[in-house]
């Protein structure tokens, strides 16, 4: 029977982090390994990917062969969550579209994220476009801590000199793969740069880390890694932090709201077990959300009180405001160079091999800012639908033996076309700048709430013409590409009516912005050490406190500012100011 | 950690490296096309592995149904030099469960398959897995080339396209469908670049193009 008494917690804890994912893992992490009482809570199950991991497993270990029936990304992904979780909805505006990815487990999105890390650059932190916001702090602020996040962690790339695509202190790359040889040669025909991938995947032994393996190249990080070779939060911060004896993690812990006293300072959390609906209440010094963006911001909105009646640090009212994910666009097609390929093993590592640092020369362009190019293909091992293509195209290009397909077909002919076409796709997508602006935001719904009472989040986003016209860019550029390497492209180009084939908001899952720093508290919720303006015992350490993301895969930025403010956390309690 | 420590951590490093490419490789042994859905794997969630028994559970298609399923799919992928049907792969059983796993498939599957036997009694008087081997192809061959199809035809063209991606689903994700398709990679290794000779067979001059 569920007992209605609140169970209190009689422990005061130095720090609560909600959230286990990479803000809340780094925050956790470096508090934990300076000696304070850490407790972390967790909405989803323990996950470590040394046991809970099905990478190496065959699709006929999945009765759908890894569909994405139950995963969003497929039956092996490592992700437990997706973009609609049952009983824990949200809602939209009318005429708005937002989707909400939510990860519920340890280490939330990093067990399968692609492990693409980039610095945002200089020109990201102070933009020179005169459109897009600044944020309080200038990239050689940052750059100490993405370079110890890099030692740290673990990163390969090369070292390129692009103004505003700072080098990192890599580990050797993956060389491509044969499609990507490919993809280069065309795409520097077409004008576009491309250089080695950039991912926290440790290709060689990290000098100084222990307990972690090196990559032995099955490609498969977004299953999380047996041997820790790949970041993720719970292999790389979490569970090593709990190896210090000082972090506690509580998972299966929704949290409702974050309690303050009568000055308005923070001095716990509510939450409620998810498993027997337990309601519970945690005592901390200081509380720290790395719950995501947007999680984060509900949390804060759901925490009224009289210091705070506008929800919790939101005395500029812009809590879930600025909310901007990535832009996202793609296109494909194959190689005709590649049909009846020789086979070998080209699984690589599960992060990009290549990629192409934005190149472009914003005043030739009627959009701000950029975007990135992530490529794919290849021969990868056989999921749901990998094949589906096959039938569409096999007529454009005739068999060695000269012989002509008719589109479509059955039997021995079409069994062979499978065997032809394997391996000899080619794919590319965008990711770009969005920009954040005060119109798109998430609130609190006034009418609904989740399975456990918790007032749902109601999402305002309208793309404008600056990611329109970047997606039509991005468009005309992947076919200049395909072109040039002589790719067939069986599909025509996606035109205004579906935006160029611009991905809804939410679907690249690069969501930020909603709790901005800056240095006036009228318009900015947080200040440069992503600390409450109205509260001086609270921080945020998710993409919250971005401004304004470049084109560059947050991960990387999330875990050097959760650094900085978990080091700057340290340096306030000696002072006694916190 | 080195990578020989990576192999230690998978439980497989007392074996060389040759031995450990083809230990882990898939083993062709009859009967284990079809996952063992008792089991449930590590990392799978509780309710998630009760989603995959109750339907397992549940039966869909007819007898009737899974027949023309099953002569239809070695029509799609028969058996060939390289390798068994798709029959022989199991491809009826899991076209069965993913009706059940995606519903939206199952009106576009059973109607299909009727649409088929109505034109097999008008034609010739019997339902489609009665018919002869040429009467079945006659009638396929009409569906099968989306290009060339009559407009009237349309129905049977979308049925057959839908039946065709999930026999290439089932078969190629068997595992062997996996052997003929020839993939060699989901185990411990090294990966140093495309092969020299595949370079040179493409025209590129070194492991960076």
């Amino acid at each position: 029977m569920i007992s209605y008494q609140i169970k209190e917690n009689p422990e005061v804890y130095d720090a609560v982090v909600v959230g286990s994912g990479a803000g809340g893992g780094m925050a956790g992490y470096v508090l934990a390994n300076a000696g304070l009482k850490v407790l972390m809570l967790e909405a989803g199950p323990f996950f470590d990917p040394a046991k809970d991991t099905l990478q190496l497993r065959w699709p006929w270990e999945s009765p759908r062969r890894g569909a994405s029936t139950v995963r969003p990304f497929g039956d092996f992904d490592a992700a437990y969550g997706g973009w609609e979780l049952d009983g824990e909805p949200y809602t939209r505006a009318a005429g708005t579209e937002f989707e909400w990815f939510r990860a519920r487990m340890l280490g939330g999105r990093t067990n399968h994220w692609g492990r693409i890390s980039l610095r945002m650059g200089p020109d990201d932190f102070k933009p020179t476009d005169g459109i897009t916001d600044s944020w309080p702090i200038m990239y050689d602020e940052v750059k100490p801590y993405y370079d110890r996040v890099d030692r740290m962690i673990g990163i390969y790339g090369t070292v390129e000199g692009i103004h505003n695509e700072p080098d990192g202190i890599f580990l050797k790359p993956p060389k491509p793969r044969l499609n990507e040889l490919y993809i280069r040669r065309g795409a520097q025909k077409a004008g576009v740069p491309v250089i080695a991938g950039r991912g926290s995947v440790l290709t060689e032994a990290l000098p100084g880390v222990e307990g972690r393996g090196t990559c032995f190249y099955c490609g498969q990080c977004g299953r999380a890694c047996r041997v820790y070779g790949d970041f993720s939060s719970s292999s790389c911060l979490v569970i090593p932090a709990m190896k210090t004896g000082n972090l506690t993690v509580i998972d299966n812990a929704m949290v409702r709201e974050v309690l303050t006293n009568d000055e308005g300072l923070a001095t716990g959390v509510s939450y409620v077990s998810t498993t027997d609906l337990q309601e519970h209440t945690v005592r901390g010094k200081l509380v720290i959300l790395g719950a995501s963006a947007c999680e984060s911001a509900r949390l804060l909105l759901n925490s009224r009180s009289a210091a705070h009646p506008g929800g919790l640090g939101n005395s500029s009212g812009l809590v879930g405001r600025y909310l901007h994910d990535s832009t996202g666009a793609s296109a494909g097609g194959f190689l005709p160079q590649l049909l009846d390929r020789k086979r070998y093993n080209e699984d690589g590592v599960g992060s990009v091999h290549i990629y192409s640092p934005w190149w472009g020369d914003n005043s030739k362009l009627n959009f701000p800012r950029g975007y990135h190019i992530e490529y794919g293909g290849g021969m990868h091992m056989p999921s749901y639908g990998f094949m589906d293509w096959v039938p569409h195209v096999n007529h454009l290009v005739p068999t060695k033996d000269g012989a002509q397909r008719e589109q479509g077909g059955y039997g021995v002919s079409l069994k062979e076309d499978y065997r032809r076409f394997y391996g000899a796709s080619v794919g590319m997508a965008g990711r770009g700048t969005a920009l954040a602006r005060y119109d798109n935001y998430c609130e609190i719904d006034p009418s609904r709430v989740d399975k456990y009472g918790i007032p749902v989040l109601r999402f305002h986003y309208k793309w404008a013409d600056e990611e329109v016209e970047q997606a039509r860019h991005m468009q005309e550029t992947f076919r200049e590409i395909l072109h040039e390497m002589g790719a067939v492209v069986a599909s025509s180009m996606p035109g205004p009516e579906t935006k160029y084939g611009l991905e809804a908001p939410g679907k690249i899952i690069h969501e930020g912005g909603t709790t901005r720093m800056g240095d006036d508290p009228k318009k900015s919720v947080l200040n440069k050490w992503s600390q409450a303006h109205d509260c001086r015992n609270l921080f945020v350490v998710d993409a919250g406190p971005f401004v304004q993301q470049g084109d560059k895969n947050l991960t990387w930025t999330i875990l050097a500012l959760s650094m900085r403010t978990a080091e700057y956390i340290l340096e306030q309690r000696n002072k006694l100011n916190i | 950690m080195n990578r020989r420590d990576s192999l230690k951590a998978l439980g497989l490093a007392a074996a060389g490296g040759a031995l450990l490419l083809d230990g882990c490789g898939p083993q062709t042994k009859a009967g284990k096309e079809t996952a063992k859905l008792a089991d449930k794997l590590p990392g799978v969630q509780d309710w998630e592995h009760a989603r995959n028994g109750k339907l397992a559970g549940e039966k869909f298609f007819t007898d009737h149904e899974l027949t023309a399923i099953g002569v239809l799919a070695d029509i799609i992928i028969p058996a060939d030099g390289v390798s068994g049907s798709a029959t022989d792969a199991g491809v009826p059983a899991f076209i069965e469960f993913m009706v059940k796993d995606i519903p939206a498939y199952q009106t576009p599957m059973r109607g299909g398959l009727k649409w088929l036997d109505v034109q097999c009694q008008r034609r010739y008087g019997k339902a489609f897995a009665d018919c002869g081997e040429s009467q079945q192809l006659e009638l396929v061959n009409e569906i099968a080339y989306p290009a060339k199809a009559k407009p009237e035809m349309g129905q049977g063209v979308a049925f057959f396209n839908l039946m065709r991606n999930l026999t290439a689903s089932g078969f190629f994700t068997s595992e062997m469908g996996v052997k003929d398709i020839g993939y060699v990679g989901n185990r411990p290794g090294v990966w140093d670049g495309v092969p020299q000779d595949v370079l040179e067979a493409h025209g590129f001059k070194d492991a960076w193009g």
